[in-house]
């Protein structure tokens, strides 16, 4: 189940977790998104802008229901950001103290990266732990990111590292929560790779 | 630095067909963009651009079910551009399945159509395409629109310094003195436009041989496309990669199948 809430390419989202057999639907109804058997949350623009997509379809109370529930839940790229406390990243119009709180399933906050050449476009390596379970069986490849924002440090579950300037969290797995910083329905064979290994354990 | 450099096919779309690409190689249909698409990612292809030029509506129809078909089979960034007027352009594409669009001559025409496509879908899905030529203006490189038919009498680089304000992801600088010739990049195109921009450079235009490459990363690129070196079979994504990597820079070398 892919979270709509927002334009955006959520068909090569779905296209690619359809590859592991599952039936894959978008969708913004709260009631489905709340019981599906796993539920990604793809990242739409900024942060702020995202947060208020999400909200616009309580896409947040779905989150916090899920996570509570212990339901699988996978945030790709700002829909990982947004599951801190906190994010930074200024907005084009709609600025706001209220948007720039995220779901805060973990705390901290989302901070620029610092680099000469932003946004952080492109194949990059991972540091995972070696029991992870999301990368079992995945090792030394590149998976893809765009992104100019991260989460630096991180306190919760199976932390992966990545470094692009500075060092950033570029997964997590959180018992019934993941999230990665890159998109693995843009990673080619090993982000299929990964999103079989999820799939397996809903 | 650990982020690997990224080499791009580009594919010019012509109501249906690669029109660069009559000679590929080991192809029974050799014009077919989906095909394509799919040979150059099991070749390492790090992205895939499509550029449509076909001048109809109904072209455009069929280019919009090319990308369509293609990232229900292609896992990897897919960037399209050619005609793109409005946010509803870039709506409709990245709905199809596009991730992001390269813009040319409507924003030239129009600078503020940068700014709302970036509101509406993040600046991280516009590559600003710029197609340069060395001219008689302020920093001697004048951009062009219309496929480099037109000369617009404006600088490249005073051009490249709003549009980066206006909020681009990235950049794809084609130099059209060395498109198509396989005489290397335009290197010094690259360092002008490296020196006053921070989004990444993809260098295009000009790519033949492989010292082309590394020439052009030194000069300040990001990421390499490529059209006819790759299509008439001059040269692999795989001898490339290979090239690169000995002479010491990061590429992504899939080992997953």
């Amino acid at each position: 189940m892919i979270l709509d809430y927002g334009s955006g390419n959520l068909r090569s989202a779905q296209k690619a977790f359809a590859t592991t057999g599952e039936e894959v639907v978008i969708t913004s109804d709260f009631k489905v998104g709340v019981e599906a058997a796993g539920l990604v949350v793809p990242g739409v623009g900024a942060f702020q802008r995202c947060m208020q997509g999400l909200k616009a379809v309580k896409g947040d109370e779905i989150i916090r229901i899920r996570v509570a529930a212990g339901q699988p839940t996978w945030g790709i790229c700002v829909g990982m950001q947004i599951l801190f406390t906190r994010g930074t990243e200024r907005s084009f119009d709609h600025n706001s103290q209220d948007l720039q709180q995220g779901v805060g399933v973990w705390q901290g906050s989302i901070e620029k990266l610092q680099a000469p050449i932003l946004p952080h476009m492109g194949w990059n390596t991972v540091s995972p732990p070696v029991d992870s379970k999301l990368f079992g069986g995945i090792e030394n490849e590149s998976f893809y990111f765009v992104h100019s924002y991260a989460a630096k440090s991180a306190d919760v579950g199976q932390i992966t590292w990545s470094e692009y300037g500075d060092r950033f969290v570029s997964a997590i797995e959180d018992g019934s929560v993941t999230a990665t910083q890159f998109h693995p329905e843009k990673s080619g064979r090993a982000g299929l790779a990964l999103i079989e290994n999820w799939v397996a354990e809903l | 630095m650990t982020l690997s450099i990224r080499i791009i096919p580009c594919l010019d779309v012509e109501n249906g067909r690669v029109v660069k690409g009559v000679n590929f190689r080991n192809l029974v249909d050799a014009g077919d963009p989906v095909e394509m698409a799919g040979l150059y990612d099991s070749e390492g292809a790090d992205e895939l651009t499509f550029l449509d030029i076909s001048a109809s509506s109904s072209g455009r129809a069929t280019t919009l079910d090319i990308v369509r078909r293609t990232a229900e089979q292609v896992f990897i960034p897919l960037t399209v551009g050619g005609g793109i007027k409005s946010a509803a352009d870039v709506d409709a594409l990245l709905r199809a399945g596009a991730d992001k669009v390269s813009i040319n001559t409507a924003a030239i025409l129009r600078p503020k159509l940068i700014a709302e496509i970036a509101k509406a879908f993040g600046s991280q899905v516009l590559v600003l395409s710029v197609d340069a030529q060395r001219a008689k203006t302020k920093s001697g490189f004048e951009v062009t629109t219309h496929g480099g038919r037109t000369g617009t009498g404006q600088d490249a680089l005073e051009w490249v310094g709003e549009a980066c304000e206006l909020g681009i992801g990235e950049i794809l600088l084609n130099s059209m003195d060395a498109d198509g010739t396989q005489s290397g990049y335009d290197l010094e195109m690259i360092r002008a436009v490296r020196r006053i921009c921070s989004v990444p450079i993809i260098a295009s235009g000009g790519a033949g041989k492989l010292d082309d490459f590394s020439l052009a990363l030194v000069a300040g690129a990001d990421a390499l496309l490529a059209a006819s070196a790759f299509h008439f079979g001059r040269l692999s994504i795989g001898q490339v990669k290979d090239y690169l990597a000995a002479a010491g820079y990061c590429v992504r070398q899939p080992s997953i199948q």
